[in-house]
């Protein structure tokens, strides 16, 4: 079928080159060319082919979902693909984004198993875990109990007489619940428990716990697992509970390069858990680029969608426009666009840092651990916010249909919106955030420096020199500058740590506990941890804009990142009026200028979001198709529907019939 | 003791006992919950009433919803069907009349969980736009279900701007008919509940052609399926429209028509009429029948939004009293994440949100039921002020009682997110009503329109409606209070709100003439301003809504501690709009930045005031255990006994053939073939 005449004339009249764009998305143009490489593997494959999921119960979901990771553990070894990154481009366009039951074998099973066991037990689980012969996962959350680890209620009983551990779910409440793939798919899991060894309880650690027989997948003797049921999105997993009741497994169960229980029983104590911080800040970093990849997802739906749907009329007499012509749509959707790319570049940056400082960490540096790990704590939690409220919005820019799963955005946002929970539920996160925040504030306090993202922090020592409130200094904030915009979120940061910071130690000269007091501020606290995180994306985004060689495109990413800044400080004119950053009259600029950005991004909307570059398996969308023809498939999709399988529904047979019969 | 006859009437717990967390709360109630239910209920002979319905209602196991998250789109349709069916034996049988007292509460006990919904539109349809000729020959059909109707409206490719629909009906003189046909597939009908397989007729909206000219829009009643077997008559094409985020249970559908031939009596006749010899005639004022489309934008607000946003405070609220994580203090019990300030500031002005909404739709519908007096009497002067006001409160009700559904959902953590909770299928239905009935964001821009009429109508000294009247005392100044607790005060803050709506509007206003006078054209000033003039009619909407909650608040008997909580939680609302937008309340000075500091002190310092009575303030929205379905809302709050019994119904749990199938070949070396 022939592109949208719509799409086709956007695409035309573009003032930059998407491909280019697309290279600096992937880290370079040999990238770009390997991602699509392997894309193209799946993407020619019949085996890879499947029914559209919207018409799928979930058993039938879950199964097709075993059938393609099978599928691609063989595809991968045929392929010989072990590059992390090509894995995952590799699963993304099997699986169009969808979770997959196998995942958490791979990840979190292989990883836990690859880090804290001792050579003996390496020997014995990696061959079994690598090779498949076994499938696991990790088993923490419990009924009861979440982020806070400690809470954690199933125990692991040690006895000396057999060598053994007698693992128990004393409570409804210790129920092992969420862990994905636990359900049905795994046969063996990682489970946390509370050790007690010699009447002592010794906190948590990690046991490996079969809980099916090999052959016949049955529930092993003690152990009682199922599926947790129907959840908002994530149909394909297996979602599980477990509940152990005098199970035992032998002492080399634990998982013991660092803690270890002797044959009689004595606990060696682990030497540092600092370790841990690593592989958080690994998996937050990942939601970071996850948090770009859905929004940006739901952007290109959006904004194709916009380009292709006429409502209403704009000149009396004239034929209805695209709704992309719309201020209001504009409002909407640019200002997310923006988000999008901003959040890709903290996605890499992130990244980058992860990388540069791991070897430093393998080498038993972790000085500058603790503020990466604040750091992505708080940027999981602000990009994850920020994309899960934008991909709703995208979905209501698109009107009724957006309502339809053919939209495809409805499954964005509930695959997309438990990262807000998972890892980390974000309030905690922006709380431990603040931790640093206040910490770090502790410090200038005192007399002495900090470095990193926080060093603006400095200057607030400098500024109490003179008596007054940080607020009063002056800051020249030109809005059409980039950097200016970075100082203006910069002051606002500081003013909103140096506010939480006070009325928390106002709250401490109430004679208060250290724990109410902090509870007490803990709304400000969050505050300021946003601040201080938006703060840090435009100051990445500003950055990067000097790392763009082609002129057309740092022109049409510098118009986006003024419209992330300047859109930033229109949602949150109080903090900066407050402070006296700006001046009534420049949020009056600010207003008008984001309204001017609006229009001048207009004509590159679709090539903004083309540079992307999601194939249609990736978007799942009949409103998000690279050609456009949105109507002609929706209505082939909608014949596709269950309720359509026959030209007369049962119901008629069985209720109304015999309704209208007896009237 | 009233508190216990509630809880008693409420649930009996299957576990036994209320968990103990839960009991607590409710022992230090500071009102009495049952008083407050009544005047929610507008009575405590509303309440028996509404709670006879109920019960009769959800003890009648062909209602019940009890599966319903496990079941498939056809199962829920069906489920739908036959509960519809079964609800006309049930009335019949409880005396219940469509004209009666127990009618509106039927819906609500069923949750909404019920077929033919679109039916009842239909026969609104006919009556409104009806002759009298039609009415007779229509109505009577329709209220015995020998036909069930639909209303087809919408289409593929056009939505709320009726005058681009694309479908046909053109008259044909020599056989005294009308051709109906769907000319392209952005034209074809689509979204229509209970079309896609129920519906055996609908009306449909068509632009209707004599002798070649266009007419516009005009509705049709067409036959669309057989009355015998159920069967598609000849040039229907028409199916269901595949799965949504909710109302599964709905058959949203499509149509296509292809020269479908009906006869001249099928259109709709009340306002305009083809004669024989296709001569076209108006006749009757509109004026009635736009009042009805203005009515229904308020009449979802009860149903579609307060209820879901209640259910969904009830869940929070509970489970947030049930759940305990972390220690506040070292040594002692984890903490009930309740007594989380962060946790409050979510859910609390959620809580006060539902019962700002719940009075400002009492003053709508009291509004609504004067202007309907005053057109029986001819009196059309209200109209332009209905209209802005049900567009503007649609507007923004439903979309702020749909982000804060999201935030309850996602206050409840991991476990908010199984459908278990209740929650996702609250927030996809409410959601649902952000489009329904009128785009909000073009809604918004109606009553903008108004707003600058009368504004520009004020300021040249003319009379305007009573609910802008405050357009016309435009007054600067600032803010006169002088400490936080100044802030609660209702003068104080209603008149900061109204100082904002009246800034936005008139500098909106502002720029529109500026522009138009340095010569742009009307419509393109207009959509150059959209975004702001948005901005102006939400201050609008705010601004009445916390006046007519400290207003109601004033009125309140001072009994039973019932005033004293309400204006706790009208404080709230009002200082949480200021603390969560203080840029508008800034931007000129109004509320200087010292004073913003004791707004944002006296909000935290209510958070832990009304943390108090939170279990009692949704114990008081009075909904049963069945209404809620929610595994961490009941009444008992044993949540996790409930979430680990409700999970082993799950049909996942029965075996998979995945293991078979995929799992064993894998596991048993399929590997090693390669």
């Amino acid at each position: 079928m022939t592109m949208n005449a719509d799409l086709r004339r956007e695409r035309a009249a573009a003032t930059f080159q998407p491909l280019l764009l697309t290279h600096i998305l992937d880290g370079g143009p040999e990238r770009t060319r390997r991602r699509k490489e392997i894309e193209a593997l799946v993407l020619n494959d019949p085996d890879f082919q499947h029914e559209d999921l919207n018409f799928l119960s979930r058993s039938q979901r879950y199964e097709q979902a075993i059938r393609k990771s099978s599928l691609m553990v063989m595809k991968l070894r045929e392929y010989g693909i072990a590059d992390p990154e090509e894995i995952f481009w590799f699963k993304r366009t099997c699986t169009g984004n969808v979770p997959e039951p196998l995942g958490l074998h791979f990840s979190m099973f292989q990883k836990t198993i690859e880090t804290q066991t001792t050579a003996a037990q390496k020997e014995k689980w990696l061959p079994l875990a690598r090779g498949v012969k076994i499938i696991g996962t990790y088993a923490q959350t419990e009924l009861g109990h979440g982020t806070h680890l400690r809470g954690l209620e199933t125990t692991a009983t040690y006895d000396p007489a057999t060598q053994e551990f007698i693992l128990n779910s004393p409570t409804v409440t210790s129920i092992k619940w969420w862990p994905g793939g636990l359900g049905k798919t795994s046969n063996h899991a990682i489970v946390l428990a509370q050790l007690y060894t010699q009447g002592q309880c010794k906190g948590l650690h990690a046991f490996i716990v079969p809980i099916r027989q090999l052959g016949t997948h049955e529930p092993l003797p003690g152990i009682t697992v199922g599926d947790i049921g129907p959840k908002f999105g994530y149909d394909e997993m297996d979602n599980g509970y477990l509940k152990m009741d005098n199970f035992r497994i032998p002492r080399e169960n634990m998982l013991m390069k660092y803690a270890q229980v002797e044959p009689d029983g004595t606990y060696v104590k682990p030497v540092s858990d600092k370790l841990t911080y690593g592989t958080m800040v690994f998996i937050r970093s990942l939601i970071v680029g996850d948090s770009a990849r859905s929004l940006s997802r739901a952007c290109t739906i959006a904004i194709r969608y916009s380009a292709v749907r006429h409502q209403s009329e704009l000149k009396p007499g004239e034929p209805e426009p695209q709704i992309l012509d719309y201020q209001t749509q504009q409002y909407k959707l640019f200002p997310l666009l923006a988000t999008a790319y901003a959040f890709h570049f903290v996605g890499a940056y992130i990244k980058d840092t992860y990388h540069r400082i791991s070897g430093d960490i393998n080498e038993g540096d972790l000085s500058e651990l603790p503020e990466l790990h604040a750091l992505t704590a708080g940027l999981k939690a602000f990009t994850s916010w920020t994309a899960n409220a934008g991909i709703e919005e995208c979905r209501m820019a698109c009107g009724g249909h957006g309502y339809s799963r053919c939209s495809g955005i409805p499954d964005i946002y509930v695959t997309f919106t438990p990262s807000c929970t998972y890892e980390g539920e974000n309030t905690v996160m922006m709380l431990q955030t603040a931790r640093f925040l206040v910490k770090s504030y502790t410090q200038v306090s005192s007399g002495q420096r900090v470095t990193g993202m926080v060093s603006y922090l400095n200057d607030l020592s400098r500024q109490r020199i003179q008596p007054q409130h940080v607020a009063a200094r002056t800051v020249t904030v030109r809005i059409n500058d980039p950097v200016s915009l970075v100082e203006a979120y910069k002051a606002r940061a500081a003013r909103l740590v140096e506010a939480a910071a006070k009325n928390l130690q106002a709250e401490l000269n109430h004679r208060k506990s250290k724990e109410d007091a902090w509870n007490r501020t803990s709304v400000d606290l969050v505050r300021a941890s946003e601040a201080h995180c938006h703060y840090v994306v435009v100051k990445l985004f500003a950055a990067k804009l000097s790392e763009v060689s082609n002129a057309a495109v740092r022109a049409v990413l510098t118009d986006l990142c003024l419209l992330y800044a300047l859109f930033g400080i229109s949602k949150n004119t109080g903090d900066f009026l407050q402070a006296g950053i700006l001046t009534s009259a420049q949020i009056t600029q600010v207003n008008q200028h984001v309204k001017e950005l609006l229009a001048v991004i207009r004509p590159n909307a679709v090539a903004l979001v083309d540079s992307f570059d999601f194939h249609d398996v990736h978007l799942g969308s009949v409103l998000g198709r690279y050609d456009g023809n949105v109507y002609e498939n929706m209505f082939e999709w909608a014949k596709k529907s269950p309720l359509n399988k026959t030209q007369v529904h049962e119901s008629f047979h069985k209720h109304l019939k015999p309704m209208q019969a007896k009237l | 003791m009233a508190l216990l006859e509630t809880s008693k009437y409420s649930q009996g717990s299957v576990f036994g006992n209320v968990n103990p967390d839960l009991a607590s709360e409710r022992q230090t109630a500071s009102f009495c919950v049952e008083k407050l239910t009544a005047l929610l209920d507008g009575g405590a002979e509303q309440t028996r009433i509404r709670r006879a319905v109920v019960e009769a209602i959800q003890s009648d196991p062909v209602f019940s919803s009890e599966n319903q998250y496990f079941q498939t789109q056809n199962e829920r349709y069906e489920a739908a069907v036959r509960k519809a069916v079964h609800l006309q034996k049930k009335m019949h049988e409880m005396g219940w009349t469509e004209n009666g007292p127990e009618y509106k509460y039927i819906y609500r006990a069923l949750s909404g969980d019920v077929a033919f919904l679109l039916h009842r539109v239909f026969m609104r349809s006919i009556s409104v736009l009806g002759s009298d000729k039609q009415i007779a020959k229509w109505i009577p059909l329709a209220t015995q279900l020998r036909l069930i109707g639909s209303y087809a409206q919408t289409e593929l490719g056009h939505g709320t701007y009726l005058q681009g629909l694309e479908t046909t009906a053109i008259f044909d003189i020599a056989t005294q008919e009308f051709i109906l046909n769907t000319p392209k597939i952005s034209a074809m009908k689509w979204w229509p509940g209970d079309m896609g397989r129920s519906a055996t007729h609908t009306v449909v909206f068509a632009q209707l052609y004599i002798h070649g000219k266009c007419y516009g829009i005009h509705p049709f009643i067409v036959q669309i399926r057989s009355l015998q077997d159920h069967s598609l008559c000849p040039g229907i094409t028409a199916g269901d429209i595949g799965p949504k985020m909710n109302f599964e249970a709905i058959d949203n559908g499509y149509l296509m028509l292809k020269n479908v031939r009906i006869p001249r009596e099928n259109m709709l006749s009340k306002f305009c009429e083809v004669r024989p010899d296709g001569t076209y005639v108006r006749q009757g004022s509109q004026k009635i029948n736009y009042f009805t489309m203005t009515a229904v934008r308020i009449s979802l607000i009860s149903d579609e939004v307060l209820t879901p946003l209640m259910k969904a405070c009830t869940i929070a609220i509970r489970y947030s009293v049930v759940r305990r994580q972390s220690k506040l203090k070292p040594g002692e019990q984890e903490a009930k994440i309740l007594d989380y300030q962060t946790q409050q500031e979510k859910l609390l002005p959620q809580l006060a949100a539902a019962y700002a909404f719940h009075f400002i739709n009492n003053y709508l519908q009291e509004l609504f039921d004067r202007g309907y007096r005053e057109i029986q009497r001819k009196n059309f002067d209200m109209l332009p002020e209905l209209h802005a006001l049900s567009s503007g409160f649609k507007a923004v009700i439903t979309h702020q009682g749909t982000a804060a559904v999201e935030i309850c959902l996602r206050a409840c953590g991991g476990h908010g997110y199984s459908l278990l909770s209740g929650l996702p299928s609250l927030y996809t239905k409410i959601l649902a009503s952000c489009i329904y009935e009128g785009e909000n964001t073009i809604l918004l821009l109606q009553t903008a329109r108004f707003l600058i009429k009368c504004f520009m109508a004020a300021s040249a000294g003319q009379p305007v409606p009573p609910s802008v009247t405050y357009l016309a005392a435009v007054k600067p100044g600032k803010c006169p209070a002088k400490n936080k607790s100044d802030f609660l005060s209702p003068d104080i803050y209603t008149e900061a709100y109204q100082h904002v709506a009246v800034r936005l509007i008139s500098s909106t206003a502002a720029k529109l003439q500026d522009l138009i006078q340095s010569g742009a054209k009307k419509y393109d000033a207009w959509n150059q301003c959209t975004v702001q003039l948005v901005q102006a009619a939400k201050a609008h909407c705010h601004y009445i809504t916390v006046k007519n909650f400290a207003e109601t608040v004033e009125k309140l008997e001072t009994k039973a501690g019932i005033q004293r909580i309400m204006k706790h939680l009208c404080d709230l609302f009002a200082l949480h709009g200021i603390f969560s937008n203080t840029g508008a309340f800034l931007h000129d000075g109004y509320i200087s930045a010292a004073q913003m500091d004791m707004v944002t002190a006296s909000y935290l310092d209510l958070l832990a005031v009304i943390r108090k009575d939170a279990v009692p303030l949704v114990d008081a929205f009075d909904f049963t255990d069945k209404s809620l379905n929610s595994a961490l809302g009941s009444y008992d709050g044993q949540v996790y006994q409930r979430l680990y019994e409700w999970a082993q119904k799950s049909p996942t749990n029965k075996m998979s053939p995945a293991y078979e199938r995929y799992l064993k070949p894998l596991l048993h070396n399929a590997l090693s073939k390669l």
